[in-house]
């Protein structure tokens, strides 16, 4: 319980315990999964055979490092070029529910939030199979009978941004409409009264009030696209995510350079959350 | 300055975003499944209205047993998370000062960063017969030869807890650090003890948080695809697995998608079960 | 001070859908004066003064800034800045930067800008403090570099929206005496606005009452506490004591009253009402106008008797609660300082008279309503 409530030296004891146990439960896998990135052997388990490099760097033909895995970097590239499309797409589109949420005022407004918070409750999967069917659906009725044949409508990377999009940005609204709920519309009005447009307002207001948000969002539509697997799975085409194609190095049986890719993405990502959490404690001074 | 014309249309033109966004991803392709679900093929080309797909579901025990198999356990995994998390989400919010906070708080976060994929592997290594695990009871003694832990309920579970942990301690955690500290001394000094004060004073309190974690915990178990897979192995029936099947190696899509409405009805209707006992509303839990 | 207009205000009206904020205000202002709105919280008077920044259009009406009417000018468009409730410092900006904010607008030249923040900073009193972020500063400062903001663009009307609210009295009482000070030394035309009659009363050359949408009285603060023309401005300036009553006799200007508890009191009627035995009025009599003695009076207009009931100290501010003996009502009395009264007590008797003159007789309000 709190401080200031005399407890039992056995209960707290007990009680730190507990929490140690737990930390070591939550890194475990993390750790392990990383010292075994420079285990010199051909399996991701025991004996530990000594230190190496050789699963970034090696390139032979027993061993290939990550760095020489044409697959691997090709999906490497491919889930970066989908999580950027897929942050630049939510950022906008929460921007604007931002504004519409908090700003306009509309008859079944609390029913039209209620909506856009669905997809979160939405398993991934479902929301997979539904946009496929759809995009094949809309597909095939142009094809059958107009003849126009819209290629991103197929399994692919558009269909693969389109449906990790459908869920980030119910996540990034939040986050930006938050921010904005904390704005005090009198610097609109302040700005205004001291001779700004509109649009320098916006400019030079709001966004620069918004930006935190802007950042700290972005960096999670990022990151959350980049793991995603349910909806990925679903809609993918040939060109897989890098997601996707460890999962399938996975089931044919691991090498220590799948350690060494997720090592690396441990750090990535870690280090694009401390900063996404250090844009946003950064907050412009309020008052 | 804000004429009424002005006014529409910035309304309409933030309105038409979403709008779009609404229909085209979310709306019609959840009325396209549920068509989907509800059509049965002739020939090429040629469906008729049929229950034929839900039909099948309920004849086939394979189908509904691994339904059913998901729900309980997703509910399993929702009730053990909840019970480790809270006393983790406690302490964190009420006991650890200062900087210990903001580590631990932040320790919490780190896995979650980390692609579901790569915890699941971290799972696999520690224990593979030839993993961790395996090895380190063999070295105490416990067991003679490798014991493989893997392809098993237990394990599928803890893969599971472990991977929705952070999505109930952040919410348990925001809610309890608004709790004032004087409520609980007020409930020892009324006369309650420690059990007295956490059943009538911090769990009431915590509820908000409580449902959402809960709630986003259970749907994330029942959709997951990945733990079950690979902690579970080849016969781990996991109900997104059939889903998968459906879609992607038997091209039956009819099937599928009929899976796919069974699985959303059920979890609306743990979401919906879980706002009416706690008396929450929708947007106040989900939006947060 | 010239007499040259600044603002004029002509029939304003404001209504929100079926409710009326503002209703029928006329007003001028001349150059360079510190003109007050004083009015209790929901009066209209924030409405008006966002309608002269530009927030919002009045229903009708025109409101004309040095002859040039401002109907249908965007807020941005117009002569007037404005200092805001909460100050509306833009918090990602430091302080030089809040200040060039409206400089940069007008696309100024850089140097230019420089110079006129570093004067501008200069003349609120705070010199070199452009590189510190708002948050920095305290609550008085915030409140000057609010007003350099506005004042660096020189605009012809600066308003100011209770821009004191926020802070605690002593900063409170300090920040009067800045304001009328910077007011005279920039020459701007202040319109301030508040619910804080004190504050109305020591800066302004001139205060608009304003109640339920309408302006009750314009006048200088002397003006307001000795002339009050309607009741609402006799109770809500300064204090007084209230009874309500039905007019007797008249005898010139005097008013002779009988209150409910059935006292006979005198009043002389300011305003021409001409009000005629059997009306109902309301009384008002200052507890500073009240003479206090052990021993009673001779042939006042007004005289009372009545025990002390309770004292309540506040130093120099401090008041007697009287009841009278004879009606058993309850006056307000400024209790002096003095070593004549210090020694009172529960219970004493005191004998209470005032003059015709230093009390005031309006019609009763709900009377007026009716008729």
């Amino acid at each position: 319980m709190i401080a200031s409530i005399p407890q039992s030296r056995a209960f707290q004891r007990t009680y730190k315990a507990y929490i140690s146990i737990f930390f070591v439960f939550l890194m475990a896998p993390l750790v392990v999964v990383a010292a075994f990135s420079f285990n010199d052997s051909l399996f991701p388990s025991l004996p530990w055979q000594g230190f190496t490099l050789d699963w970034f760097f090696a390139d032979n033909v027993e061993r290939q490092g990550l760095f020489h895995d044409d697959k691997i970097m090709e999906s490497l590239g491919t889930s970066i070029l989908v999580a950027a499309c897929v942050a630049i797409l939510s950022v906008l589109l929460a921007l604007s529910n931002a504004f519409l949420f908090e700003r306009q005022n509309f008859r079944g407004k609390s029913f039209l939030y209620s909506l856009m918070l669905i997809p979160l409750v939405i398993p991934g999967v479902i929301l997979g199979i539904s946009i496929l069917a759809f995009g094949s659906n809309v597909a095939n009725g142009l094809e059958d009978n107009h003849g126009i044949e819209l290629e991103f409508l197929r399994p692919g990377l558009t269909m693969v941004i389109l449906g990790q999009f459908a869920f980030i940005s119910t996540i990034c609204t939040l986050v930006i409409s938050a921010r904005l709920r904390k704005f005090d519309i009198q610097l609109e009005e302040a700005a205004l009264n001291l001779g700004a447009s509109r649009f320098d307002v916006f400019r030079t207001i709001t966004l620069p009030w918004l930006k935190p948000a802007l950042i700290g969002s972005a960096i999670v539509a990022f990151l959350m696209s980049f793991e995603n697997f349910n909806t990925t799975l679903v809609l993918v085409g040939s060109d897989a995510p890098l997601t996707i194609t460890m999962f399938d190095r996975m089931r044919e049986g691991s090498t220590p350079v799948l350690n060494a890719v997720s090592l690396l993405l441990m750090l990535a990502s870690g280090a694009l959350a401390l900063l996404s959490i250090f844009v946003q404690r950064k907050e412009p001074g309020q008052a | 300055m804000r004429t009424l014309t002005g006014k529409r249309l910035a309304l309409f033109l933030l309105l038409t975003p979403l709008l779009l966004y609404l229909f085209l991803l979310i709306l019609l392709p959840h009325l396209e499944i549920l068509n989907i679900s509800l059509r049965e093929r002739v020939s090429y080309g040629v469906y008729k209205f049929s229950l034929a797909s839900y039909q099948e579901f309920f004849s086939e025990p394979l189908y509904w047993l691994t339904f059913l198999r998901t729900a309980v356990m997703s509910v399993l995994t929702t009730g053990i998370t909840l019970v480790i998390a809270f006393p983790v989400a406690w302490y964190i919010a009420k006991v650890a000062r200062g900087r210990s906070k903001s580590v631990l708080f932040l320790a919490c976060l780190i896995p979650f960063w980390v692609s579901e994929l790569v915890r699941t592997y971290g799972w696999m290594i520690l224990l593979r017969e030839t993993g961790i695990v395996s090895n380190l009871l063999q070295f105490i003694g416990v067991v003679d030869g490798p014991v493989e832990l893997l392809y098993n309920d237990v394990t599928v579970m803890v893969g599971l807890v472990y991977t929705s942990m952070l999505f109930m301690v952040v919410p348990l955690v925001s809610t309890l650090e608004g709790l004032d500290d004087s409520m609980v001394e007020a409930a020892y000094d009324l006369g309650g003890n420690g059990w007295n004060a956490l059943k009538e004073v911090v769990i009431p309190y915590a509820m908000p948080g409580i449902v959402s974690g809960c709630i986003v915990v259970f749907m994330l178990t029942l959709g997951n695809y990945l733990t079950p897979t690979l902690l579970g192995g080849k016969d781990s029936l996991w109900f997104t697995e059939q889903i998968f099947t459906q879609f992607i190696t038997r091209f039956n899509w009819e099937q599928g998608s009929a899976f796919g409405i069974l699985l959303l009805t059920l979890s609306s209707l743990m979401v919906w079960l879980g706002l009416k006992l706690s008396r929450q509303s929708f947007s106040e839990t989900v939006g947060r | 001070m010239t007499s040259e207009i600044d603002l004029s205000c002509r029939n304003i009206n404001k209504t929100f859908d079926d409710f009326i904020a503002v209703r029928d205000v006329s007003f001028e202002i001349p150059r360079g004066s510190f003109f007050s709105i004083l009015g209790p919280s929901g009066c209209g008077k924030t409405t008006l003064l966002r309608m002269l920044a530009g927030f919002l259009e009045p229903s009708s009406g025109d409101i004309t800034i040095k002859g040039r009417s401002m109907l249908g000018i965007p807020p941005n468009k117009r002569p007037v800045n404005m200092v805001f409730q909460h100050l509306a410092l833009f918090p990602m900006m430091t302080v030089a930067e809040n200040i060039a904010y409206g400089l940069r607008r007008r696309k100024e030249k850089p140097a230019e800008i420089k110079r006129k923040v570093a004067d501008a900073l200069e003349r609120v009193g705070l010199p070199g403090v452009g590189d510190r972020a708002i948050s920095q500063l305290s609550g008085g400062q915030k409140q000057r570099i609010a007003i350099a903001r506005c004042l660096v663009l020189e605009p012809d009307v600066l308003l100011l929206d209770e821009p004191l609210g926020a802070l605690d009295l002593k900063l409170r009482e300090h920040m009067k005496v800045e304001l009328k000070k910077l007011q005279q030394a920039f020459g701007t035309t202040f319109i301030y606005i508040t619910h804080d009659q004190s504050e109305a009363m020591v800066m302004s050359d001139n205060v608009a009452v304003m109640n339920s949408g309408r302006f009750e009285q314009v006048g200088s603060p002397q003006d307001l506490y000795y002339n009050p023309s309607t009741a609402f401005v006799a109770g809500f300036v300064g204090e007084s004591n209230r009874f309500s009553g039905t007019v007797v006799s008249r005898a010139g200007n005097i008013v002779e009253v009988k209150t409910e508890c059935g006292q006979h009191l005198h009043a002389s009627e300011r305003v021409d009402l001409n009000l005629a035995s059997g009306q109902k009025v309301e009384l008002f009599v200052r507890p500073e106008m009240i003479h206090l003695s052990r021993e009673p009076q001779q042939s006042t207009d007004n005289s009372m008797t009545g025990q002390v009931e309770n004292i309540l100290f506040d130093g120099g501010n401090s008041r007697l609660l009287i009841r009278e003996t004879s009606s058993g009502s309850e006056i307000q009395v400024v209790h002096p300082q003095t070593s004549e009264f210090s020694d009172i007590n529960k219970g004493d008797t005191l004998f209470l008279s005032w003059k015709a003159d230093q009390s005031h007789v309006f019609l009763d309000t709900n009377e007026r309503g009716e008729a």
